[in-house]
């Protein structure tokens, strides 16, 4: 037996060492996380200069779980699109099993999204979804792209055709990452949100740090799912392939185990 | 604190997804797992054509 048959029998089909250490460090940031979002930061909470009080209060905490989310569906989307055009250029089906399996994880990341931002906004903007918001309406556009995408993985067809039209597909999503992201920008009048919090310095101290592990954390989370992910995926692959092979080859060896019977032995 | 509801409901209810989609993932690869011989169930392990069509 190979290590790494031996690892597959001790450990699991998609968990290795490194996936336990990465998995086990992920385990230790979402303590962190939890302990900088709700016990070390505190509210947002400014005065103006006419002495009133304003501010996200409490709520601001919902954007150490958003923002994240955001990011790592695009990273997602963008590992998407890279495996997309390796499918193409190489016919790599390493790549394509990269391809499928992050758009997976990056359409989970694109509703949690939609879904923690909605909740963000009903307490801020007063409204639980505003149709007229260029963002939300193209990160829903996103959304439905990529489950587009992963039912085009589905369809009938050769594992080319099949293959070949997904990337395709795969492609536009990065397209529509890139709108997502600039949509604040083209359509300032059009949207409630505001551009980049991090890029244009809007948050600060304690803030802005337990913003930024979030996003390192939701990273990290990415990739350990990411190589689960796959890793399901091959043997999805390995089982449409040789399902049938393998079957045939155990009744086999169970025939040849088998006692033999002799005519005269029968009676 | 201010707002309770909706931080329960944005952390508890993405949490929530995000572990059951692990769960989901995990479960499935070990049904699979248990269908596909150990010396083809990592992609390192496989020696097959690594282009799609040519399998």
């Amino acid at each position: 037996m190979t290590s790494t048959e031996t690892a597959v029998a001790q450990r699991g089909p998609t968990r290795s060492r490194a996936t336990t250490i990465l998995g086990g460090v992920v385990l230790i940031g979402v303590a962190v996380w939890l302990f900088l979002a709700f016990v070390a930061s505190g509210p947002d909470i400014r005065t103006t200069a006419e002495g009133n009080t304003i501010g996200q209060f409490d709520a601001v905490r919902l954007l150490y779980i958003h923002v994240p989310l955001v990011i790592t569906a695009y990273s997602a989307f963008v590992v998407t699109a890279i495996g997309s055009f390796m499918v193409l250029v190489k016919k790599s089906v390493w790549w394509d099993l990269v391809a499928g399996a992050s758009a997976e994880i990056g359409s989970l990341g694109a509703a949690l999204t939609l879904l923690t931002g909605s909740i963000w906004g009903r307490p801020i903007w007063n409204t639980w979804w505003e149709w007229g918001d260029v963002r939300i309406l193209t990160t829903l556009v996103l959304f439905m792209l990529s489950l587009g995408y992963l039912a085009v993985r589905r369809l009938e067809g050769t594992a080319e055709v099949r293959a070949k039209r997904s990337a395709v597909v795969g492609l536009l999503l990065v397209v529509n990452v890139a709108i997502v992201n600039k949509s604040v920008e083209w359509w300032a009048d059009q949207t409630l949100h505001q551009n980049s919090t991090i890029a244009e310095g809007a948050i600060a101290d304690l803030k802005a740090f337990t913003l930024f592990f979030s996003i390192v954390l939701g990273l990290a989370a990415y990739s350990w799912m990411m190589i689960h992910r796959f890793r399901l995926a091959w043997l999805e692959r390995q089982y449409d392939r040789f399902g049938i092979d393998d079957a045939i080859a155990a009744r086999r060896s169970e025939a040849d185990h088998a006692q033999p019977v002799t005519q005269g032995e029968s009676a | 604190m201010t707002h309770v509801p909706y931080l329960v409901a944005g952390y508890g209810l993405s949490i929530a997804a995000i572990a059951l989609y692990a769960v989901s993932v995990m479960r499935r690869a070990k049904h699979l797992a248990a269908k596909v011989p150990a010396e083809r169930a990592r992609w390192m392990t496989g020696n097959d054509a690594d282009v799609i069509g040519e399998s």
